[in-house]
């Protein structure tokens, strides 16, 4: 009984981790450990090289994340990871590229180069943690903001309706997309291991509480009662229109699963294509 | 006011591999300094093997302790802790 | 047909040029986004590329074209976008990018008359200190003025071989006249071409420092995928990659980044004289605006006035020592350029004595004839 403090055990994740550079910095409370753990789950059950993953992230809190992971790893400018990305993953095409980044960084400042890269179905994986506001910045609205909600430059609500991350990715052209909240950790790490295993643009968004930024002021409370929310408001609902996968902090619920899976040549399978045809024609 | 304890088997009658049935049983180590105490752990443990605690650690948070009495070594602790601070294990042990 | 640099004698475009210029110092990656004057590099680069087995992608606009060669690079292509002012202004943020990841990359703006969408089809030299300061912060950059479309050839590969040696985005600073003009290019066979790859870790990853330079002030650049786990982030950062945000690690890095440039000027600046050496007037110009500045020149020693030209090849790093020991010997200079004085600014700045610095000026639009040249000097 009690709790055993064993000195040195390893985590077995550790050898993903720039342990020179833990802990992290995020909040308790915090969702982002969870994401980038699900993530490494992924990457040791598939028996990933980490020579052949690299990654890629932007500004803000989950911008972060690129930081802590030993693998080659890029935090690049605001909004911009997937057109950095996308010039990596065409100079490495045998290596899994992920972007992996916040709602503000690959949705708002980045929206224009994410759908793009979806209607492309360039070959990325692109992780979108979605904690509803700007967390580094000390927690402003941004285009996931559920309307009303509070933010420090909401102080009377906000006046806007966010986007339906899922919905706008498959309308892009994404051809897998699934949404999970970050206590739904094993099914995440299962949607991850999907994408890092097809070609083609995978999208997954991330749900995670922000107490600081997005929890206290819209009195949710702590990290742990959003988890709580989530824990009473998801519903599953694998294969729905992603139009109809509903997010709500007003009484509603939060529907998560895999809502888009198609086949559809990848970007880098017709460059593949079309430079072997020209260089032979 | 007993109210039947979790994981405990009742066998109506006594299987016949009974004695090399083995029970999965969980172990989990909290790296201390780590935790943020968050809840996360103590909350979704479905076994609820973490409680709080009233230690600090170095960052002034409590993190909690274990009892293993009901552990399944489930691992859900470990994949919801946002600190990297729990390792779960699975060992098998006898049914007694 | 797999692909092969044209060699041979060519009546071209300057913008292909460039281009070609591009592929023959191994440039195999090219994103970027149509715009006027600029537009003909890409089409051309996405005609030669894929015969290359390189690749063309067209990006959704100039802040990804930027952010996307980036990437390239980082995967060990050698990579170039071209633009004109409006998408340079975008591209200035990821321009620092690649300044404080130290990846090499070339950058063309073919310049047309600006502020704003300004005159599209039109000449204009307007963005020299843009590519200096343009993006926010201090930073070296390396920027080529080519005036010819031999020079759009030449120094294309001038640029590659300054970006990998040093480690560092290169602009060509090109602009509509030259970039729109066809003349004759001489493309040499591709043995006779030299050229400069970035230096390779040659250590083991796990000695690798991914900023610490050895010997000079360039450090060796592990690309994606060979085990290095390099970490760049365009946060201050120290020789292993990690953010570090002190003034301390700002100040050792980012005097690192200017020194680089600044210790090695003699290695990358380059200018071409006419007639200096008796000169009493002195004609600094660069660009389509330093042909007219010839032409002057011609005539003017024809009228027997000792006219000189100092012709910039590099505009950035500036030649301010030359420029100060040319001033010692001539009684006037004259600078001559399609913006409102922003090379003239720099000669002030170089120059140590009163000497008159006349400007010849145009905002954009309109080249400047040698007469007009002719006519300030002899007014003034």
């Amino acid at each position: 009984m009690g709790t055993k403090t064993r000195e040195k055990i390893e985590h077995p994740l550790s050898k993903w981790i720039r342990e020179e550079r833990w802990p992290h910095i995020w909040c308790s409370g915090c969702g982002l450990g969870i994401a980038m753990s699900s993530f490494l789950y992924a990457l040791e059950e598939l028996k990933i090289d980490p020579k052949d993953i690299a990654i890629i992230s932007g500004i803000g809190c989950t911008g972060r994340i690129a930081g802590y992971i030993r693998v080659d790893s890029y935090h690049t400018t605001h909004g911009r990871p997937i057109p950095f990305a996308i010039g990596l993953k065409i100079a490495k095409p045998e290596m899994k590229i992920v972007v992996f980044s916040g709602d503000g960084d690959i949705i708002a400042i980045g929206g224009n180069h994410f759908i793009h890269a979806a209607r492309r179905n360039m070959d990325l994986i692109v992780i979108c943690v979605n904690n509803f506001n700007y967390g580094m910045t000390g927690g402003q609205f941004g285009p996931t903001t559920p309307y009303k909600a509070k933010t420090t430059t909401t102080p009377y609500g906000n006046f806007e309706f966010p986007f339906n991350l899922p919905y706008l990715a498959a309308s892009a052209g994404a051809t897998f997309v699934a949404r999970w909240t970050v206590l739904h950790a094993y099914n995440l790490r299962q949607s991850i291991k999907k994408a890092l295993q097809r070609d083609g643009f995978s999208f997954i968004e991330v749900i995670s509480p922000c107490p600081t930024g997005f929890g206290r002021p819209n009195k949710i409370g702590e990290g742990l009662d959003e988890m709580k929310y989530y824990k009473e408001k998801s519903v599953v609902k694998n294969g729905i229109d992603p139009k109809d996968a509903e997010l709500s902090f007003h009484g509603g619920n939060i529907i998560v699963g895999e809502f888009v899976e198609i086949e559809k040549p990848s970007y880098m399978q017709i460059l593949k294509e079309s430079i072997s045809q020209i260089k032979e024609g | 006011m007993d109210e039947p304890k979790k994981n405990s088997e009742t066998f109506w009658r006594t299987p016949l591999d009974y004695k090399e049935i083995k029970k999965r049983k969980g172990e989990v180590t909290i790296i201390e300094d780590l935790c943020k105490g968050c809840g996360f752990c103590i909350e979704f443990c479905p076994t609820e093997s973490l409680e709080r605690s009233d230690k600090l650690n170095s960052k002034g948070y409590h993190p909690p302790v274990f009892n293993p009495e009901n552990c399944t070594g489930c691992g859900f602790c470990e994949r919801v802790c946002p600190e990297f601070a729990i390792i779960a294990e699975k060992i098998e042990v006898e049914v007694k | 047909m797999a692909g092969k640099i044209l060699t041979g004698i060519h009546y071209m475009l300057g913008d292909h040029a460039c281009a070609e210029g591009a592929i023959a110092a191994g440039c195999r990656f090219f994103a970027g986004y149509p715009i006027t004057p600029a537009t003909e590099v890409a089409e051309w680069m996405s005609r030669r590329l894929p015969k290359f087995g390189g690749v063309y992608i067209q990006m959704e606009d100039e802040l990804a074209s930027m952010a996307a060669i980036i990437g390239a690079s980082c995967g060990g292509m050698k990579s170039m976008t071209s633009t004109s002012g409006p998408g340079m202004s975008l591209m200035m943020e990821n321009l620092g990018l690649a300044v404080m990841l130290e990846v090499p990359c070339v950058v063309v703006n073919v310049q047309r008359g600006a502020p704003s969408t300004g005159l599209p089809t039109l000449v204009g030299q307007g963005d020299v200190m843009q590519a200096k300061w343009g993006s926010h912060g201090d930073y070296e950059i390396i920027a080529y003025a080519p005036a010819s479309c031999q020079e759009m050839f030449d120094l294309t590969i001038e640029a590659f071989n300054m970006a990998e040696k040093y480690r560092t985005p290169v602009v060509i600073l090109s602009d509509e006249a030259v970039g729109h003009l066809r003349e004759k290019v001489v493309i040499p066979e591709e043995k006779a071409i030299s050229l400069i790859e970035r230096k390779k870790p040659d250590v083991p990853p796990e000695e690798y420092l991914a900023y610490k330079p050895n010997g000079d002030l360039v450090p060796p650049m592990a690309i994606a995928g060979e085990g290095y786990f390099v970490h760049m982030t365009g946060l201050t950062h120290d020789e292993r990659g990690y953010p570090v945000i002190t003034g301390e690690a700002h100040e050792k890095l980012v005097r690192r980044l200017l020194d680089k440039i600044q210790k090695n000027k003699h290695d990358i600046i380059k200018y071409e004289e006419i007639e200096t050496d008796d000169a009493d007037i002195l004609i600094v110009s660069y660009g389509i605006t330093a042909r007219s500045s010839l032409k002057a020149v011609q005539i003017l020693r024809k009228e027997g006035i000792k006219a000189g030209l100092l012709r910039l090849i590099t505009v950035w790093p500036f030649p301010y020592e030359k420029i100060e020991e040319l001033s010692r010997k001539v009684s006037k200079i004259v600078v001559a350029e399609i913006n409102s004085g922003q090379v003239r600014g720099e000669v002030l700045k170089a120059i140590k004595s009163d000497l008159p610095v006349i400007g010849v000026h145009k905002l954009g639009g309109d080249l400047i004839t040698p007469y007009e040249i002719i006519k300030k000097i002899k007014e003034e």
